[in-house]
């Protein structure tokens, strides 16, 4: 069970204006514009369920998910998963839970995948039992065999992407969060990616979080969609609730953006 | 002991890695060791005008060069990673160690095994056994343990140099170059007994930045110039050094804030 309570973060960002003499000024007198990514932020997710978090970029997406498994701390507010508070006990945290961040790479760019697998084995301290039955499954279901010899420089990205998923699945966390997983893959690879997360919420029962910009994922993953924009809650529900007939979900969404103003 | 082992499948994973490219790997090695060669050099010619530097023989001076040589190589090897950590934390590859359930430090530390530092290890180890091979040290059990520990202590101050140098990244998100001049710096003065350099200069380095305990005081001992058992263990005595480095690393640590997307 996950539960955040009037969570804020906010940052100091620089600014200026254009050109080498502002970038001078800027050297000796900067200014700062503090910029609320979350603004009193309250939700509550339960075991198991596949929860759709969208909005445009930069509403406040990254920096739940980075609250949530642990990388940042809040300003103020509440953040309880499982009972545990991330960003205070970090390493029991993240031993239960498993993040694919969409644009970066966790595997070893020169060494076959496997090797990275192994040293994941390692990090997790996964008993060795539990790491061949997890592999075994996770290289069936997602059809690694051909790839694990290779190093990861010389997949696709569809390939990669494969890997990367099941390199966080391996210690077998009870939430998985999803950081844009299908960003730049073909339509084939999308689906095996869809199809592989729903096999894995209906088998083991577990949470996944999904943040991305392709509406098809939210369509076919999340049975609840959260939507924020400017740091806020705009709207909780399923997607029947944001869907008004014929048109197709992109559009949907653009226009449900539009009448939020954000 | 477990993070130990974690240690060494990290490096054997680098290990691996630099394989995969074993021309690089070669080329990166002899530059190293020529690079060192020109320091030497620098030594070498020096001497070739003066017999000596504030009582210190050639010989000598090429043997304290040599081990702070051996020293700086040896924590480039290791802790690499904490070197290069300012393009961890702007690509935001920290956040990916923090979402694993491990000491940050230990995985930094395996992020980066640089085995092409070895070039620089063999230079000095070639001029340490010429500095002996030259000098007339009467070496016993104690001296050849003297060296060892300051092998220790120096990894460990260079370590600790390099743990503070990556934990000013948490707050500028640049490497700050003005570091350098305690690490890389170092190593181009340390190549003269820290005590040619005067008073003033041997008080910063045995109380602030501890070079001299373990440059300069044990190799009086090996010199033997000093007897005090003292100055045997002083090396070992620098490790405390690695305690402000990691209380700070960790206050950088809190202080992350990760960087966009």
């Amino acid at each position: 069970m996950i539960t955040m309570e009037h969570v804020c973060k906010s940052y100091k960002i620089a600014k200026r204006n254009a050109g080498f003499g502002e970038a001078l000024k800027a050297l000796f007198h900067r200014e700062y514009e503090v910029i609320r990514a979350l603004d009193n932020v309250t939700f509550t997710i339960g075991d198991g369920e596949m929860v759709g978090y969208i909005g445009p970029n930069g509403a406040g997406k990254s920096s739940t998910i980075k609250i949530l498994s642990g990388i940042l701390t809040p300003d103020h507010g509440t953040v309880l998963v499982d009972g545990r508070v991330p960003y205070k006990d970090r390493i029991r945290h993240v031993q239960e839970i498993g993040v694919v961040f969409g644009q970066r790479s966790q595997l070893w760019w020169d060494v076959p995948v496997i090797d990275s697998f192994e040293l994941l084995k390692d990090i997790y301290s996964i008993t060795e039992p539990l790491y061949r039955q997890s592999l075994e499954e996770l290289t069936e279901l997602l059809n690694l065999t051909e790839l694990l010899r290779s190093p990861a420089r010389q997949l696709s990205l569809g390939q990669r992407m494969r890997c990367e998923i099941a390199a966080s699945l391996l210690h077998r966390p009870r939430i998985l969060f999803l950081d844009e997983p299908t960003i730049g893959l073909d339509a084939v690879s999308k689906l095996a990616v869809r199809d592989f997360i729903l096999k894995q919420n209906q088998t083991h029962g577990t949470t996944v979080i999904l943040t991305t910009h392709d509406m098809q994922d939210i369509e076919a993953l999340a049975s609840r969609i959260i939507l924020i924009g400017k740091g806020r809650i705009l709207m909780d529900g399923t997607i029947n609730d944001i869907k008004r007939g014929g048109e197709n979900i992109d559009e949907t969404v653009a226009e449900l953006y539009r009448s939020y103003d954000i | 002991m477990r993070s130990i082992r974690l240690y060494l499948h990290y490096v054997s994973i680098n290990i691996r890695c630099v394989m995969q490219y074993k021309t690089s790997f070669f080329l990166t090695a002899a530059g190293q060791f020529l690079v060192s060669f020109t320091a030497f050099l620098g030594v070498f010619f020096m001497f070739q005008r003066f017999s000596k530097v504030e009582g210190f023989t050639y010989s000598e001076v090429l043997l304290c060069f040599s081990v702070m040589l051996m020293e700086f190589s040896l924590a480039e090897m290791f802790a690499r990673g904490f070197d290069q950590f300012s393009g961890m934390v702007r690509s935001g590859e920290f956040d990916r160690v923090l979402v694993r359930p491990q000491n940050e430090i230990i995985q930094v530390l395996g992020s980066k095994f640089e085995l092409t530092r070895f070039g620089r290890m063999l230079q000095a180890v070639v001029m340490f056994i010429y500095g002996i091979i030259q000098s007339d040290i009467a070496w016993s059990f104690s001296k050849v343990l003297t060296v060892i520990f300051m092998l220790i202590g120096g990894t460990a101050v260079f370590t600790a140099l390099f743990l503070i140098y990556a934990a000013f990244c948490f707050f500028t998100l640049e490497s700050l170059e003005f570091m350098n001049i305690f690490t890389d710096g170092a190593r181009e003065f340390g190549k003269y007994p820290v005590g040619v350099y005067g008073e003033k200069m041997l008080l910063f380095a045995t109380f602030f930045v501890p070079y001299a305990l373990i440059q300069y005081y044990p190799l009086l001992y090996i010199l033997g110039r000093r007897k005090e058992l003292i100055f045997m263990f002083l090396p070992l005595l620098a490790c405390w050094f690695l305690i402000p480095a990691i209380l700070f690393w960790k206050f950088g640590v809190r202080h992350y804030k990760s960087s966009g997307s």
